[in-house]
């Protein structure tokens, strides 16, 4: 057996398994208490790896940064979170407020029209052509391709630790805030039952806005991750995340955070065993054969309970 | 009651004379006196009308789309009359699935992809095949409806949602397909087949050949679309009118009272997905006689979109709607082509919207007035202190050129300040949402200038981009402001 190419794959799939489960928890925050499929969600993530670019480009190109590297790091992030967050506060806000009542079906498809109208206005402002994070180096190394030696002559690069170790302080973060904070609890009520809070007086708009603000942020900062490990940003680029991410989020159980993670770590494993070992142009088949399968086995996800429908 | 005159009158309901009563709004309770209202010539044109069948329509549209091709020989025109038609084809099978049964089906393109892909193999030096139309067609169709059915299969049993990500998926599986189909390894065999053509899709298909009556020319395929089309409508028209009709709109509206009511949920989901997924296979078979040639480029999500836009624009779920929305959306896709047209299509558009929406009348004559006058105004403050502001030129000749060029902003080097314009005009629009009477009327006015800025310097650049980011907005704006769109009829919430 093929070691080096085993843990290969084992390492980049967690990587990727990081940023799908970082998407999939806002896909899933936002199901949880809106009980709406927020297409635009990988287009957030899509603008978050773009603000990451231009604030790179603002400090002088990913080879010649001129500030501290870690300081960089953290401005990327701060901007791209921020960035996100408002964005999906303002879809919230202009496209999905009004149709809260509605029939399921027209938030969806104003779902579908602002993913694809931001996806088409980046490809306005920002062109079609793949733009690269070209190599982001560490004090004088690219951290893309130094790092640590694995056993059996793998590598573990820098920006595989980051994106793995700001996954997880990410990820406690928000377990922190949904657990122990009043704002978590409220967000906690709402996703249980939108009418029953909203009689014991929280205030639900201000709750689905803070759940927008998190689960894009979220995104803006996986995009970010994203482009640290991988490079390259492009205005499509969300579509086949989000779909991944989704998938992740139904594997494990929507409207369920832990569940979240874990669908996302299994996605990015599936993904890159998938491409490593069969075939790279076939992975979302791979990927769309564990959802159909999950939805047959165990429609409520791994994690997920079962849905109580009530009259 | 002649002879008890002493019996009181029975005294009104107290709750008739609270207004609207619980399940009967306001613009239901007045419907009929609306319709009695009507007077003069007009009116009575209008009554007649509404009383004449609905086939009797769709008659008409077909006999006025029939002499579309003896009024003009120009190519271009009877080829957007044939995509126009083929438009109308697909929105009717998607009206059937989203309308009628109210389920979200986003690989509604892969089952016309599937149509295509299959007619094109069956009938082309690919495989050597060479089959008779007349086979072709209902074996290809009858194959889409059966993928249909198994695709909606693992997902009947849940929530819409579940429906819209597995036929999402599906969608994008099936592009990756046509893509890469041309390497197909069975089991890691070091032997490739090629079963799609890959990237270079599949050439030199045949053409139509129905029972000895080839059809090569383009009248030949428009005049074959437009039969097709009238009986696929004639055909949705009586299963709408049908029991199964009935009951998809019952799920559609409350699929919890429908099974409580006795209807078989899941059974009617599957035939309603299979029936549209047929309908697009049909289409597909269609493209693919006409263009001699597929692509997997054509079968993805923009395509998905555009159809999605038609069918909302129109109104979901009315017949009318799928002609109407289709025929506007294709043909105003189509004027963005050439920049010249699209300037103009985009000034009068904006001046009727503003005829229209913009009352009462003192405030429409402020604002245009303010807008001509701000225009003005800003280049000729632009063009004395920074000459390169006006160095461009405007994409359309004529009057309306030479009017533009002196009203709007032409810098020399757009790209730039256009972007930084589009994402303020984005900005500005969303806030006009959050003003109300004079203040909306009055920030109206530097936003028309933004707007015309904007088109003048980056849309109407970039047409293939605006076209489908205008098909977004269709999507977003009319679910918030006519989710009915143009001919559907109201939802009346009961409360």
């Amino acid at each position: 057996m093929n070691w080096n190419l085993f843990v290969t794959e084992l390492t980049a799939g967690i990587t990727h398994g990081c940023v799908y489960a970082l998407i999939a928890l806002g896909y899933s925050m936002v199901y949880g208490i809106l009980k709406l499929l927020n297409f635009a969600h990988g287009d957030i993530y899509m603008v978050g790896a773009f603000i990451g670019l231009g604030i790179i480009t603002v400090f002088g190109g990913a080879t010649n940064v001129h500030v501290n590297v870690v300081l960089m790091l953290f401005l990327m992030f701060g901007a791209a979170m921020l960035g996100g967050g408002l964005l999906g506060v303002m879809i919230e806000r202009f496209a999905y407020r009004r149709l809260r009542t509605a029939p399921r079906i027209a938030p969806l498809i104003t779902a579908l029209g602002v993913s694809f109208f931001l996806e088409n206005s980046a490809q306005l402002i920002l062109g079609a052509q793949q733009q690269s994070y070209n190599s982001f180096s560490w004090p004088n190394s690219p951290i893309a391709l130094n790092g640590f030696t694995l056993p059996a002559q793998a590598r573990l690069s820098y920006s595989q630790v980051i994106v793995v170790a700001g996954t997880i302080v990410l990820v406690i973060a928000l377990t922190l805030f949904v657990q122990r904070t009043q704002t978590g609890k409220a967000m906690r009520a709402v996703s249980f039952d939108r009418e029953a809070a909203a009689m014991m007086g929280i205030d639900v708009d201000n709750v689905i806005v803070v759940t927008f603000f998190i689960g894009s942020a979220l995104a803006g900062a996986a995009g970010v991750f994203n482009c640290i490990s991988y490079q390259q940003v492009f205005p499509t680029m969300g579509f086949q995340a989000g779909l991944f991410a989704f998938t992740a989020a139904v594997v494990g159980g929507i409207g369920n955070l832990p569940g979240s993670v874990l669908g996302g770590l299994l996605i990015g494993l599936a993904e890159s065993f998938a491409t490593g070992y069969i075939s790279s142009t076939f992975q979302q088949a791979i990927v769309f054969a564990i959802l159909i399968a999950v939805m047959l086995v165990r429609p409520s996800g791994l994690l997920g309970r079962a849905a109580v429908q009530k009259v | 009651m002649g002879g008890r005159d002493d019996i009181p009158p029975i005294p009104a309901r107290p709750d008739d004379a609270l207004g609207p009563r619980v399940g009967v709004d306001e613009w239901v309770a007045s419907h009929g006196e609306r319709r009695e209202q009507r007077t003069g010539p007009l009116g009575r044109v209008l009554t007649e009308l509404e009383r004449l069948p609905r086939p009797a329509f769709y008659l008409a549209f077909g006999i006025a789309a029939a002499f579309v091709p003896l009024f003009t020989s120009n190519g271009y025109i009877i080829r957007v009359g044939f995509d126009t038609l083929l438009y109308m084809l697909l929105a009717l099978g998607l009206n059937i699935v989203v309308g009628y049964a109210g389920l979200l089906d986003l690989g509604y393109v892969a089952f016309y992809g599937f149509g295509a892909y299959g007619y094109a193999m069956l009938a082309s030096p690919k495989f050597g095949l060479h089959w008779d139309t007349l086979l072709i067609i209902p074996v290809v169709v009858v194959a889409t409806a059966i993928l249909g059915f198994l695709v909606a299969l693992p997902s009947r049993r849940l929530l819409g949602d579940y429906l819209a990500i597995v036929t999402l998926f599906f969608g994008q599986f099936f592009v990756t397909v046509y893509q890469n189909g041309n390497k197909i390894s069975v089991l890691g065999l070091t032997r490739h087949y090629d079963v799609t053509g890959g990237p270079n899709g599949i050439p030199n298909v045949d053409n139509f050949d129905l029972g000895g009556l080839k059809i090569s020319s383009l009248q030949g395929y428009y005049y074959t679309a437009l039969v097709i089309f009238l009986v696929a409508l004639f055909m949705v028209y009586l299963v709408d009118q049908s029991r199964t009709g009935r009951a998809w709109k019952s799920l559609r509206e409350d699929p919890l009272a429908a099974e409580l009511m006795g209807m078989p949920v899941n059974r009617l989901k599957l035939v309603a997905f299979s029936f549209g997924a047929a309908i697009a296979g049909l289409t597909g078979t269609l493209f693919a006689g006409l263009n001699t040639a597929v692509f997997s480029a054509d079968f993805d999500v923009p395509t998905l979109i555009i159809v999605y836009a038609m069918l909302i624009l129109g109104g979901a779920g009315s017949l009318g709607g799928v002609i109407l929305g289709a025929l506007v959306v294709n043909v105003s896709l189509e004027f963005l082509r050439t920049p010249g047209h699209a300037t103009w299509v985009f000034y009068v558009l904006l001046t009727v919207t503003l005829l229209v929406k913009v009352r009462p009348w003192r405030w429409l004559a402020i604002v245009v007035a303010g807008t001509l006058g701000l225009g003005y105004a800003v280049h000729a403050i632009a063009s004395s202190a920074w000459p390169r502001s006006v160095g461009g030129q405007t994409s359309v000749g004529g009057t309306l050129g030479s009017w533009l060029q002196g009203w709007v902003l032409h810098p020399s080097n757009p790209r730039m300040i256009g972007n930084v314009a589009f994402v303020l005009l984005v900005l500005a629009v969303l806030g006009l949402t959050l003003l109300h009477d004079w203040q909306r009327w009055l920030a109206m006015i530097p936003t028309l200038c933004l707007a015309a800025f904007v088109w003048e310097n980056r849309l109407v650049v970039e047409p293939s981009i605006t076209r489908l980011i205008l098909i977004g907005v269709i999507l977003i704006v009319l679910m918030n402001a006519r989710p009915q769109g143009l001919l559907g009829t109201a939802r009346v919430e009961i409360a």
